[in-house]
């Protein structure tokens, strides 16, 4: 039996998000919550989180969570972290043993801070530098995969129904202003660990719900910029699009988002000169990184949320607000159940966009 | 009389029940095939000269017509065949290297035919191109790897001179004289029409169809005939052509029977002398130097046309295309072997060179690894036939495909492959004015529009299949694709699965 | 009305409108035993000279001058077609010497015959334009 990695395994799901935008910390119980009423849309075989905001006392260095199959794994790769990094705190990752979760590997994290020196040698800037060295973990250590390497946040995921694997990370000893969670629906058996989602790279991190068309086009497409497609997930592909396009090539998240799901050209004939120009040019140089298939997804990243259907709209995905707390989920139940009085709900139109920002005071707290 | 060693290949069938004496086959056949016989008060046909191109069969209002292979049979031979006994006397008579034209018709794997499709179901919706919006509109040219922005932010489009196609096809390269006036027409007010490009080959434009320039373009070639100013102004793109598929490392040959006033005015060379152009181009006997023509020809455009380099599928087709990706050039069109001619010694035609399908694989493959594949199109042809090959092609990487023998089938090629006679009684082949009018350009162009708009509704039920709704998507998506009867090795070359992986 | 306009630049010479407007006269449904063995006598006919050749037929004329020479009012227009009643000609050929395109001609019954745009036959629609192979004869 192949697992993620060696083959491609299409899956459904359910995702949902919070975030508070005045930086108002949730503890992790709420997402949980929100998740676990779409029970349905998961099949226990993966669930996860991404709490952003969590870590503030570590908020200045890179937060790494690993699983190892063996403890000679963890030791490659100790030595490996520290030829590369300052290590400025370690541990096991707290767990809570339940017999709904089993066969955990071995779970750690790591603040670390690039070694200046191996840094300048490097010639890249911290991320890149960063980037690269989860990128040679994930693909030369044999039993190592870093799964959260963003800093002042991280992810908790693991096979199992995803209310189940919060009780097992003991989320709710977490709080931050943003969550997002996934419980996953994969078309194959047994899950693997790392394969759950949601899929991080530094601070990005991906929740999704469906199942990409594209995906060997943006996959052939995005590896000439120094990524690997370790897991062949939709999620893991999407993810490295957000990073390169925002990232590398700094563009604005509403931007990155006409990029994935571009508007179909009978639209952009229709709109103003410099639309036009624009969305002309990104469907000219990006081509191949059009997203098509049905997909929802919730980007989270440091100071903010994004939610983005397929241009189509061929999954489901709802939108509600109360006061300044913002609430993304494929089924409008998983935000009820948390905030029952919401002062406005809407399904996104396709394609569009939704994006959250901290405010002032939310940034000032937070970041 | 001497010794006759070259029979007749084919043989003419007449059903004399059903022959009413029309002679309408003996007024189509331009190889007089077809006589009618006073002494017999009947038609009587004269086999030796049957080229099998059905013109006859195609035209004969009560079907009592059909050409059959003579079945005259040599002793049978597995490997001195027929054809290769035939070879031999042919050339024994004649002193003289065999020509052939169009593709090789020899028993090599189309890859094509072992790759399959995939679809989806039940994880993924398939779409219905009647009911959604479905794409096939792409761009072709050079792409820029960072943004630039202005004093306010805004991107600055840095993309100049793309080629926009309404759907990923265009008409190949063939020159006016190897084709006839009606049959280049044909081809640019189709081109016009779809929102795609035809190709002027080597011969230069006709004065007449400087008017379908922006759906035009104009090649460069060895022989530079019919180069000029206006000439490579005329065009929506230039393209070198440094290879042929069917001819890999040879020039050109149009026969002096072929070159008339029109011709001779249109190449700028003199009237009835063979036009003969050069192996290789005596400016490019390397890289560096073609990255010198690329620039040049931009120059001479004020860098207003994006330029095309075509060169031919061989084994190195990898490393070539990288180079010819960093020599300034906005898109790489590969031929592969299959690809048709209008006159090819038939030892290079059927010997030389590798498959299109491979060949773009490999390319396609290699300009990734070096991090460069979006900086440049890729065009694939020699040998696309039908809307499934096309989607094959993309998936396996390429932007969009060339199609000649295809478009010729559409305006009545019937695969003769005696184009170099000259006598191609379709009018498409020809310089001949009664052969040249048989083929009206209002019919072929419809019959051309029809094709393309066919296989554009096919690829769209295919890309609906799979749940793809841009062809952008299915660009080089070569997961859509697994193969059949192919070796590890094949596999691996193109980049795909077995069915059942 | 439309009519039958040949153009000149596309004619092949194949003559195949003459055996199709012979068949389609026929009244027969099998265009072998139609036609073969027999002299046919088309409604239109490939002139030719050197280069040029064009199909000719009845032009159904706005001022035609054999309906106004027909002795015996036998030819009319019908719905813009330039029609012979066969009950009332007496084939006394005087519509033949007053066509300036010679596009009427003496029938094997005995009556004048030109084409009728395939009106009154079983193509209903002229089936010279259908089947000529390079669109040289047009109905516009």
């Amino acid at each position: 039996m192949l697992k993620e990695g060696q083959i491609r395994i299409p899956s459904g799901c359910a995702i949902s998000g919070i975030i508070n935008k005045d930086g108002k910390r949730i503890d992790g119980g709420e997402i949980a919550r929100s998740i676990a009423v779409m029970h349905d849309r998961s099949n226990g075989l993966g669930g996860g989180f991404a709490g952003y905001g969590i870590y503030p006392e570590y908020k200045d260095y890179y937060a790494f969570h690993i699983f190892y199959t063996d403890v000679a794994a963890k030791q490659a790769c100790e030595s490996f972290i520290e030829g590369h990094f300052d290590i400025i705190n370690l541990s096991k990752i707290p767990v809570r043993k339940i017999p709904e979760i089993t066969d955990e590997p071995l779970i750690w994290r790591y603040f670390v801070a690039p070694l200046p020196t191996k840094l300048h040698d490097s010639q890249l800037d911290e991320n890149e530098f960063t980037l690269r060295c989860v990128f040679t973990m994930n693909t030369k250590l044999k039993g190592v995969y870093v799964f959260s390497s963003g800093k002042n946040m991280g992810v908790f995921k693991a096979v199992g129904f995803p209310e189940d694997v919060a009780r097992f990370y003991k989320l709710d000893e977490y709080s931050g202003y943003s969550w997002v969670a996934h419980g996953r629906y994969p078309t194959n058996t047994p899950g693997w660990w790392g394969g759950a989602h949601p899929f991080a790279i530094l601070d990005f991190s991906v929740v999704h719900n469906g199942e990409i068309s594209s995906y060997d086009a943006n996959r052939r497409f995005i590896e000439m910029f120094g990524y690997k497609c370790t897991l062949q997930t939709d999620t893991e592909v999407i993810t490295y699009i957000w990073d390169y396009l925002i990232r590398r090539l700094k563009l604005t998240m509403t931007e990155a988002a006409e990029v994935i799901a571009a508007p179909f050209w009978e639209k952009i004939k229709t709109m103003p000169d410099a639309d036009r120009e624009r969305l002309t040019y990104f469907r000219t140089v990006y081509p191949s990184l059009l997203v098509t298939g049905p997909f929802s997804i919730i980007v989270g990243f440091e100071g903010g949320l994004l939610a983005l259907n397929d241009r189509l709209k061929l999954r489901s995905m709802v939108v509600g607000e109360k006061n300044d707390t913002v609430y993304i989920a494929s089924e409008e139940c998983a935000i009820r159940e948390i905030e029952p009085s919401l002062d406005r709900v809407w399904a996104p139109v396709g394609g569009e966009p939704v994006i959250v920002k901290l405010n002032q005071t939310g940034e000032n707290k937070c970041l | 009389m001497p010794i006759n060693y070259d029979d007749n290949t084919y043989e003419v069938i007449r059903n004399q029940d059903r022959c009413i004496n029309c002679r309408v086959c003996e007024r189509q056949c331009a190889n007089l095939v077809h006589k009618y016989s006073e002494y017999y008060g009947r038609m009587t046909s004269d086999c030796i000269s049957c080229v099998d191109c059905q013109r006859c069969v195609s035209l004969c209002p009560t079907k009592a017509l059909k050409i059959i292979k003579n079945p005259n049979s040599y002793r049978d031979n597995a490997n001195w065949n027929e054809a290769a006994i035939k070879s031999v006397y042919k050339q024994a008579g004649s002193g003289g290297v065999l020509l052939s034209s169009m593709g090789t018709p020899e028993a090599y794997p189309v890859y094509w035919d072992k790759i399959l499709i995939n679809a989806s179901q039940v994880t993924n919706p398939s779409i219905d191109p009647l009911r959604e919006p479905m794409e096939t509109r792409i761009a072709l040219g050079k792409r820029p790897q960072n943004i630039v922005r202005d004093g306010n932010g805004n991107i600055v489009n840095t993309v100049k001179n793309s080629l926009f196609l309404n759907v990923p096809i265009m008409f190949s390269a063939m020159s006016y004289g190897s084709i006839s006036y009606n049959a280049h027409k044909s081809l640019a007010i189709a081109a016009e029409k779809l929102g795609i490009f035809y190709n002027t080959g080597e011969g230069g434009l006709h004065r007449d169809f400087y008017k379908y320039g922006k759906n035009t373009i104009v090649q460069v070639a060895s022989g530079r005939f019919g180069v000029f100013k206006d000439f490579l102004n005329a065009g929506a793109a230039v393209e070198i052509k440094m290879g042929q598929g069917a001819k890999p490392g040879i020039g050109g040959h149009l026969p002096g029977e072929k070159i008339g006033e029109d011709v001779s005015r249109t190449r700028m060379i003199p009237q009835g002398v063979d036009a003969i152009s050069p192996a290789p181009h005596h400016d490019i006997y390397s890289i560096e130097d073609l990255r010198q023509l690329v620039y040049s020809l931009k120059e001479a455009t004020n860098y207003k046309k994006p330029v095309i380099v075509k060169i031919a599928a061989v084994h190195n087709v990898a490393a070539i295309a990288s180079g010819v990706a960093r020599s300034g050039a906005d898109i790489i069109a590969i031929d592969g072997f299959r690809g048709g001619t209008g006159a090819a010694p038939t030892r290079i035609r059927d010997n030389v060179g590798i498959p299109i399908e491979l060949a773009l694989a490999s390319v396609d493959q290699r300009l990734r690894e070096e991090g460069i594949r979006n900086e440049i199109s890729l065009v694939a042809g020699g040998s696309i036939r039908n809307s499934a090959d096309i989607v094959k092609a993309i998936a396996l990487g390429a932007d969009a495909v060339y199609i000649a023998t295809g478009a010729l089938l559409a305006l009545g090629c019937h695969l003769c492959r005696s184009c170099h006679l000259g006598k191609c009684n379709w009018g498409i082949a020809t310089q001949n004015p009664d052969l040249v009018k048989r083929l009206n350009p209002e019919t072929g162009s419809e019959r051309l529009v029809n094709l393309i708009t066919a296989w554009t509704h096919e690829i769209e039920e295919m890309m609906g299949g799979m749940g793809i709704n841009s062809i952008e998507a299915l660009k080089g998506n070569r997961l859509m694709l697994r193969g059949v009867g192919m070796t590890q090795k094949e596999l691996d070359i193109l980049g795909i699965f077995h069915a059942g992986e | 009305m439309k009519k039958i306009y040949v153009r000149e630049e596309w004619c092949l010479k194949c003559r195949l409108c003459e055996y199709i407007c012979a068949f389609a006269n026929s009244g027969c449904g099998d265009i072998v035993a139609a036609l073969k063995d027999k002299p046919i006598m088309p409604r239109i006919t490939v002139e030719e000279e050197g280069k040029i050749s064009y199909a000719v037929s009845c032009r159904h004329c706005d001022d035609a001058l054999c309906v106004k020479g027909c002795i015996s009012g036998a030819i009319s227009r019908v719905d813009g077609v330039v029609t012979i009643d066969k009950n009332k000609c007496v084939g006394c050929c005087t519509c033949i010497l007053s066509c300036p395109y010679g596009a009427i001609a003496y029938g094997a019954d005995g009556t004048a015959t030109k084409c009728e745009l395939c009106v009154q036959n079983a193509g209903g629609s002229p089936m010279c334009v259908k089947y000529c192979p390079n669109r040289a004869i047009v109905l516009e």
